[in-house]
């Protein structure tokens, strides 16, 4: 079966009403005291046997991150996050970056296939007979990230015969430092903001994706993101490089066991594009959303942007984001190169206590570029949910247009949705279109739904599909359909 | 006596107008044999909707009093969902949008959860749409509409059409339907009572709320009420309608004052 065919199917099989990827997996952990300073860096650095100008640049990173505040702008709120009191630093004991999955903990691979991710790899399905209702899919490569560790990264063989480099981003600063030196940092700065600055001083892993010149990459790339120890900090680093006239399809999945206490993650993604280069990077993000009275939960702040260097580039953004207690997000793009192409699809939805501020940046740079932005916000309980999103036209920007649709759905009348775009356009010829509505599920839609024999469950998760169609459809479709089951279960409850 | 017997006595139901409570029905009787098809005609305003809506199971309205029972179960003590399980379709006055989703989904979702409940095997995809297109064919509605988005941007005859389709497609026991002759041209009733006539058998029972002696033309009724603030005022045979189109509600109104 294909390796999305199964999580599929594992999410298929979920139950009703919790939170599912709410187990905790017992391993034997290496952890570094709670606390951040130079020695937590120079410790982390020591411990990936990580050559000087990375450590110099990490140190850099902190001592910028000394200098500044956590951003407040946000329509989010949360008590003071005490940055000594997390562990930096945890991974599983034995080998760290094991080099084939015989040296893997079994007890993290046992995670994984609870998780629906089987890691084995597979014969390639071409021509192999499947089972009855199974369309055949390509198979997708995963590389999973356990705590701040990757673990193991499948179908290695098949990418490199195409050239493809696709390994955790630790192994790349081995491998091919000369590329991960020339781009980390390059799309976002050290000094970009403190989330970032943060990550860029401690992370300790992430993937790493390299696809040369013409080269299509065979099959889409996927990564998962599992936190597990308790108290630690999650930070990892995505660097994607895609030169010219190369193309990559990507995929993010993230979950975290139940706990009361909040845990902290601060990503950052960082993704370059070439001439005529296209990166499609796609997130479902259910990191632990807390309990239904706002206890526990992931804090989630992640810096994700896209370089679109050469001419008519294209990156394009999607993500579904039903998880974490607090979501603080702006995938961006950067549209340099002429004629370059940026997107982002967004479905948030925010339960019980959640807050979600996220949205995109689109900077035009180059003459007629092109920006789309969807953005789907559904909020229920008390829950609270606000899209901010910058389209700046550029002085020499000209011919470039953007248009963005922002909807908002309530779900019950104790939640809260709020729209907030910035519009800079300083370039007379440059188009900038904005639309946005915001709608309730009404009584009626319910009971028209329940007249004809649907669920109140069902009824919602097929308006709120409904509603969400237009960003459902730009993902991969194994991922559709595990983001339609995931948006209905993070609805479970949210009516009558 | 056949359990398929809809059987609805002394029913009160009121709404939270605000603050106020407003009675809407005031006692309503009515039985409905198995295979019978009853008609409710009546001035604007005297319940005939809220009627409808109470024994669908539509939660705004309080029931305060009187029973009603469908297949010898308590109708009133079962979820919206349950009652079309049990084989109730209310074709609506107004039917409800659905931006976003698919019309041929919504139908197709709704045929399972309710084949589903009633112990029946799922239709696939072919099985549904084979189904479907028999149905659509039958109505003269374009297979396009089954492609759009539930009444979306449908005239007020495609949405009425598509109540008639989805009725069809979930083989109700009990159909009520709300003035579905509503807008409809001529052409379009006769398809439309077409279709509910061709569902007439002992297994199948309707209530068809009108204000026109013209469809009574074409689904001709076993029995005629008028209902009148909340109350059914009178009874009679199909000869009924005639009348009531000829002089008005005035004479029965007058005998329930
Ligand atoms: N949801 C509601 N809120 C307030 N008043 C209502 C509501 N539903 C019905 N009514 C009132 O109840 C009465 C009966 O309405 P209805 O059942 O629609 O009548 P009919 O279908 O016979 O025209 C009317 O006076 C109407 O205004
Ligand atoms: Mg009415």
């Amino acid at each position: 079966m294909p390796a999305v065919a199964e999580t599929r199917k594992t999410v298929e099989t979920l139950g009703q009403n919790t939170y599912k990827w709410g187990f905790e997996t017992d391993i034997e952990m290496d952890i570094a005291p709670k606390g951040l300073n130079e020695d937590t860096i120079r410790l982390i650095s020591s411990r990936k046997n990580e050559p000087q100008w990375l450590l110099e640049w990490r140190l850099k990173a902190y001592r910028s991150w000394l200098e500044m505040r956590e951003p407040t702008w946000a329509k989010v709120h949360y008590p003071p996050i005490d940055y000594q009191d997390v562990h930096y630093y945890a991974a599983p004991r034995k080998k760290p970056g094991p080099k084939s999955l015989e040296e893997v903990d079994p007890e993290l691979l046992r995670t994984y296939e609870k998780l629906g991710i089987p890691l084995h790899e597979q014969a390639m399905l071409a021509g192999v007979e499947l089972p009855e209702g199974e369309e055949a899919r390509p198979p997708v490569a995963v590389d999973a990230v356990f705590d701040s560790v990757s673990v193991a990264t499948t179908f290695r063989k098949t990418l490199q015969e195409a050239g493809v480099i696709f390994c955790p981003i630790s192994e790349a600063v081995q491998e091919h430092p000369e590329l991960v030196r020339k781009y980390l940092g390059s799309v976002v700065p050290v000094t970009d903001n403190f989330y970032a600055a943060l990550n860029a001083a401690v992370f300790t892993d992430g993937s790493f994706v390299f696809v040369p010149k013409g080269v299509r990459c065979p099959m889409e790339l996927s990564t998962y993101f599992r936190i597990n120890a308790r108290n630690t900090g999650q930070f990892e680093r995505t660097l994607i490089i895609v030169e010219d006239g190369a193309s990559v399809s990507y995929l993010e999945g993230c979950t975290a066991p139940m706990r009361d206490e909040n845990q902290l993650h601060a990503a950052v993604v960082e993704l370059v594009a070439m001439e005529d280069a296209s990166i499609k990077y796609s997130t479902v993000q259910n990191w632990y959303p807390g309990d239904e009275n706002g206890k526990g939960g992931i804090y989630n702040f992640v810096t994700k942007r896209g370089a679109c260097r050469g001419a008519r580039s294209k990156i394009s953004w999607t993500q579904v984001e039903t998880g974490s207690a607090i979501t603080w997000k702006y995938p961006s793009c950067i549209l340099q190169g002429e004629g370059s192409v940026g997107e982002f699809y967004s479905v948030a939805v925010t339960n019980n206590h959640q807050q979600a501020d996220t949205g995109t940046k689109m900077i035009h740079i180059g003459r007629n570029t092109r920006s789309t932005i969807i953005a789907k916000t559904i909020s229920a309980g008390q829950s609270d949910s606000t899209y901010r999103g910058l389209v700046r036209m550029m002085p020499k920007a000209a011919g470039s247009r953007n248009f963005t649709q922002c909807d908002s759905l309530l779900i019950g009348d104790r939640c809260g949705a709020h729209t907030v775009p910035y519009i800079e356009n300083r370039n007379m010829s440059a188009r900038v279109e904005h639309e946005a509505t915001t709608s309730k599920i009404s009584e009626d839609q319910l009971f028209y739904c329940r007249q004809r024999g649907l669920s109140e469950e069902d009824a919602v998760g097929l308006i709120v599909n409904g509603f969400c169609k237009d960003v459902l459809k730009e993902l991969p479709m194994e991922f559709a359909v595990e983001a339609q089951k995931l948006l209905q279960i993070s609805l479970e409850g949210s009516v009558g | 006596m056949s359990k398929q017997f809809v059987s609805i006595n002394g029913l009160c139901a009121r709404i939270d107008d605000g603050e106020a409570h407003k009675e809407i029905l005031r006692g309503v009787d009515l039985e409905i044999p198995a295979g019978e098809v009853h008609a409710i005609m009546g001035p604007n305003g005297s319940g005939k909707s809220t009627l409808s809506y109470v024994l669908a199971g539509r939660e705004d309205y309080e029931v305060t009093g009187g029973t009603a029972t469908f297949k010898g179960q308590d109708l009133l003590a079962l979820e919206p969902e349950e009652r079309a399980a049990l084989g109730l379709f209310l074709a609506f006055q107004t039917p409800v949008e659905l931006p976003g989703v698919n019309n041929a989904n919504f139908l197709r979702t709704a045929v399972n959860a309710v084949r589903r409940a009633r112990g029946m095997d799922e239709l696939d995809a072919v099985a549904f749409l084979k189904a479907v297109r028999k149905e659509t064919k039958h109505l003269s509605m374009s297979d396009e509409m089954l492609k759009r988005n539930v009444n979306v941007g449908f005239s007020g005859g495609e949405k009425k059409r598509n109540e008639v389709l989805q009725m069809r497609m979930l083989q109700p026991s009990f159909a009520i339907l709300d003035e579905t002759d509503s807008g409809l041209d001529i052409d379009a009733l006769r398809i439309v009572a077409e279709g509910v006539n061709s569902l007439r058998s002992p297994d199948f029972s309707a209530l068809v709320i009108t204000h026109h002696q013209r469809l009574l033309d074409y689904i001709v009724p076993d029995r005629i009420h008028v209902m009148a603030k909340g109350r059914i005022i009178h009874s009679g045979g199909p000869e009924l309608a005639r009348q009531l189109e000829a002089q008005g509600y005035a004479q029965f109104l007058s005998e329930a004052a």
